[in-house]
């Protein structure tokens, strides 16, 4: 047996760490993960905050020298840049984490060291966008980067290239992280849980997954095109060579219009969630809601060009736009009716995460509002490079995306952590939020009709735009001060310490049945799932004919799902070729089987990030970096997920 | 084939027909597809988006070139061919390759996927001197737009070959050793579905840009620029 077994020589022993930084940096544990995608993207949400209260300074009054030309181009690339790359996508991936499993009634994803290796790389490729701050050149053309502002004969100096290197590699670990949660949610279901009784969250997960899986090659290549004119000279975007600038901003926004909806939908899905627990009421229309977030997610894909209408498409392009960019609003719309339908005479309660969750459908519908009224490519002329398509994607994805995610923040933090939030400096924390939000935003609509270009760090004394710029740089510091209390709230709320129940909020879903926070193999016994909101239903099973029909749902509990105690492994997925075991208790974990701890992912994106950092300077770190890079992978690939000891331990 | 058997003991438990069953044998999973074989088909997927982003660059610039050298000067399609031809036939090799895996007959699976890495270093090798050729006769990524598009899409597309043949030398030395059998067959499987797959983008390649481009010359009116 000693010829079979291959071995790859290790440098140092497999992690086994249960506390402290090493546990950590070698974990495979969806939650673990999870908690630091959150970190991480929490400290950018604070930078990119900063980089946006900057911009609101200079912006406050006419003529401002807060900041210079240069500074400014820097602070709104990597405001963009970071609010969605390193925000909004990780903090979605923060509760794709944690959630997925949970919801679906696995132990972990598909490929725990897969998912670590998602990690390591964006964290990589976070601090390489970044590390402009560092020399002196950030990045500063656009989250947009459009050709030739960001060819190198327009912007000499590494900023662009470390933008493009950057996002490459973020574009490597959502896609890894994407492939991860699809097969999680198609395979890993616990029993009886077929497509239609997932809940509202994983759904929103998969097709975003879906997307992210579709769109991001095509920022890749977008990148990887950008880097080569850089770097070696070719002629993708130079018109001299016979390239075109128009072709970057196609494949840019092929790419980035999907990307909206990857920014969007975990946030409805959240959303989904929220609303059906405090109103103590089922979702309105499951499948409209579900099928709504699959034709998004189709149509995202026919709607780019609505973003290059002053381009000079021709009418005809303008047009198909037009008709598909409406179009859209319709299964947008399906489901904001859902919402209200979920709350109309509902039980409801108004705490913290409800209420963030409600100023997402009323923002998030102003935001939509808007986004029909540039649809037309004759209002859109008006608006394009204004201050009033600022406001609009602002309330899509402040009003949208991020009060949808700190819903989900209040509504699952008692889940991650076993304790609750403080409702009363969460509620402070809201009205801050929203009402500075409001006071930032709806004033630049006004100053962007008028003709206030965007991009541009500061504004003639006789335009008339200093008062409504001024409140708008005063909502933005009561926005920034929500969030301020929001920080505190995580201090005092830990301090307090008030300890939550395994299901604080009597919620629907399988991640209420474990304890809070969970242990770390999730379930002590797999659940048998007969009925969409499974846990609600077994808690309260006089409903169940209230919302099935009598006798109907004897029909929808497949038959796997009726053997009998004893027997029913055999029926369950396998996580990673373990069995598990019924009478798990507190100490359970010793006979279930967990995915074993490793180090290969962080060596494999360092190494990643070793070749990133030779393309900016020398081919030389590239050889270099070729080493850890293979020692990551060959140790990965021969490395068992379960070493033979812990087995039999 | 019993005396091969013999030499990879796991293989000998199971006869060709128990082998085939648990290649069709259920996965115990929600869909009852293998986790892993998901994860590949759903990459291709992906990948599918990347070669295809770089594949309409090169159909949008198709033509758009100001200066030579121009396809029509500088494709050589009968090689080309030949070597289109070989990479198709390394697909035989991995179909071979995994039958004779699962048939548990390690030294023709061994055979095979050497060819398949056999076939693929050909290509790369026909790929090199073909690459070296345009430059001495003047395309390079630089010159024109033909250059770089032509360059940019055929390199990912060899770099994609390159790392399936490494990948695939590694698996012919762990049919050698024994380590490759029946029973993880699926390791050759999944791996097989990126080579086809790489196969497959390469026909779309040779098609879009050796045959439909074999006639393109300078476009209309590119004379005047050059005096």
């Amino acid at each position: 047996m000693t010829t079979k077994a291959l071995t790859f020589p290790r440098l140092f022993p497999r992690p086994k760490a249960e506390w402290g930084i090493w546990s950590w940096i070698g974990t495979v544990d969806h939650k673990r993960i999870g908690t630091l995608y959150g970190i991480t993207a929490f400290i950018w949400f604070l930078i990119a905050g900063i980089e946006a209260l900057l911009m609101r300074i200079q912006l406050s009054s006419a003529e401002n020298t807060f900041v210079g030309p240069e500074t400014y181009n820097q602070l709104f690339t990597m405001h963009g840049t970071t609010m969605v790359f390193l925000v909004i996508m990780p903090l979605s991936a923060a509760f794709f984490n944690w959630l997925i499993p949970l919801q679906i009634g696995a132990r972990d994803v598909a490929f725990p060291r897969l998912n670590a290796l998602s990690f390591w790389i964006f964290l990589i490729g976070s601090l390489l966008i970044n590390a402009g701050w560092v020399t002196g050149d950030a990045p500063n053309g656009g989250w947009f980067g459009y050709a030739p502002n960001s060819g190198i004969d327009y912007n000499p100096g590494l900023g662009m290239t470390y933008w493009a290197i950057g996002l490459n590699l973020l574009g490597v670990a959502s896609i890894a992280a994407g492939l991860n949660f699809i097969v999680t949610i198609l395979n890993m279901r616990a029993p009886g849980m077929s497509m239609f009784k997932l809940p509202v969250f994983t759904w929103m997960t998969l097709i975003t997954s879906i997307l992210i899986v579709l769109a991001m090659p095509i920022l890749a290549v977008a990148g990887i095109q950008l880097q080569t004119d850089r770097l070696y000279g070719t002629n993708f975007f130079n018109p001299l060579g016979g390239g075109d600038p128009v072709m970057w901003q196609h494949i840019f926004w092929l790419f980035g219009h999907p990307e909206v909806y990857i920014l969007i939908l975990p946030a409805m899905g959240i959303v989904s969630e929220v609303l059906p627990t405090f109103s103590r009421k089922p979702l309105f229309g499951y499948p409209f809601v579900v099928f709504a977030g699959i034709v998004i997610a189709f149509m995202g894909w026919f709607v780019w060009s609505h973003h290059m209408f002053t381009v000079g498409l021709g009418p005809a392009a303008n047009s198909a736009f037009t008709i598909s960019t409406m179009l859209i609003g319709v299964p947008t719309g399906i489901k904001i009716f859902n919402w209200i339908a979920t709350m109309w005479r509902g039980n409801i309660r108004l705490n913290t995460a409800m209420l963030f969750s409600i100023s997402f459908i009323a923002m998030f519908t102003i935001g939509g509002l808007s986004g029909i009224m540039h649809a037309a490519p004759t209002a859109d002329a008006q608006q394009q490079d204004t201050y009033f398509i600022v406001a609009h994607f602002h309330y899509v994805l402040v009003g949208g995306s991020l009060l949808g995610i700190f819903s989900g923040i209040y509504y699952w933090w008692p889940k991650f952590t076993g304790w609750y939030l403080n409702e009363k400096l969460g509620i402070a924390n809201w009205a801050l939020m929203f009402i500075g939000f409001n006071i930032q935003f709806a004033p630049l609509h006004w100053v962007g009709l008028d003709g206030m270009p965007r991009r541009i760090y500061t504004y003639a004394e006789n335009m008339g735009w200093e008062g409504t710029n001024l409140l708008a740089s005063i909502g933005g510091f009561i926005l920034g001060l929500g969030v301020l209390i929001f920080m505190i709230n995580l201090v005092v709320s830990r301090i307090q310490k008030r300890v939550a129940p395994a299901d604080p909020w009597d919620g629907r879903t399988l991640e209420w049945s474990t304890s809070s926070p969970p242990p770390p193999h999730d379930f002590d016994e797999i659940p048998q799932v007969e009925y969409r909101d499974d846990f609600w239903f077994k808690k309260y099973p006089e409903t169940i004919a209230e919302y099935y029909g009598h006798g109907e749902h004897d029909q929808t509990v497949p038959s796997g799902a009726q053997v009998d105690d004893d027997t029913d492994e055999e029926s369950m997925p396998v996580v990673s070729g373990g069995a598990y075991g019924h009478d798990a208790g507190e100490h359970g974990h010793d006979k279930i089987h967990l995915p074993d701890m490793s180090y290969y992912p962080i060596i494999l994106a360092i190494g990643l990030g070793i070749f990133g950092i030779g393309f900016l300077t020398h081919w030389g770190v590239i050889i270099a970096g070729a080493p850890v890079f293979i020692w990551g992978l060959f140790g990965w690939s021969m490395e068992p997920v379960n070493d033979p000891e812990t087995k039999t331990s | 084939m019993a005396t091969n058997v013999t030499q990879a003991p796991p293989a000998e438990k199971y006869t060709p027909t128990e082998q085939h069953a648990r290649i069709v044998d259920f996965e115990d999973t929600s869909t009852g597809l293998n986790s892993r074989k998901l994860l590949m088909w759903t990459f291709l997927g992906s990948d599918v988006m990347f070669f295809g982003a770089f594949i309409a660059t090169y159909l949008v610039y198709r033509g758009r070139s100001l200066n030579g050298p121009y396809p029509s000067e500088i494709l050589n399609i009968p090689v080309t061919s030949v070597s289109t031809f070989v990479l198709l036939m390394s697909s035989l090799a991995m179909v071979l390759g995994l039958y004779y895996v699962r048939e548990g007959e390690k030294n023709k699976a061994t055979l095979w996927i050497l060819g398949v890495v056999l076939l693929g270093g050909v290509f790369i090798a026909f790929q090199v001197v073909e690459f070296r050729i345009f430059v001495i006769e003047g395309l390079t990524p630089k010159v024109n737009i033909f250059g770089t598009t032509f360059f940019i899409l055929t390199g990912i597309h060899g770099a994609h070959v390159t790392i399936g043949v490494i990948w695939m030398a590694f698996l012919a030395h762990g049919s050698h050793t024994g380590r490759l059998r029946a029973d993880n067959a699926l390791d050759l499987e999944i791996a097989g579905l990126y080579w086809h797959f790489v196969d497959i983008v390469w026909i779309v390649i040779f098609t879009v840009i050796y045959l439909i481009s074999a006639n393109d010359g300078p476009p209309p009116g590119a004379e005047l620029l050059h005096g």
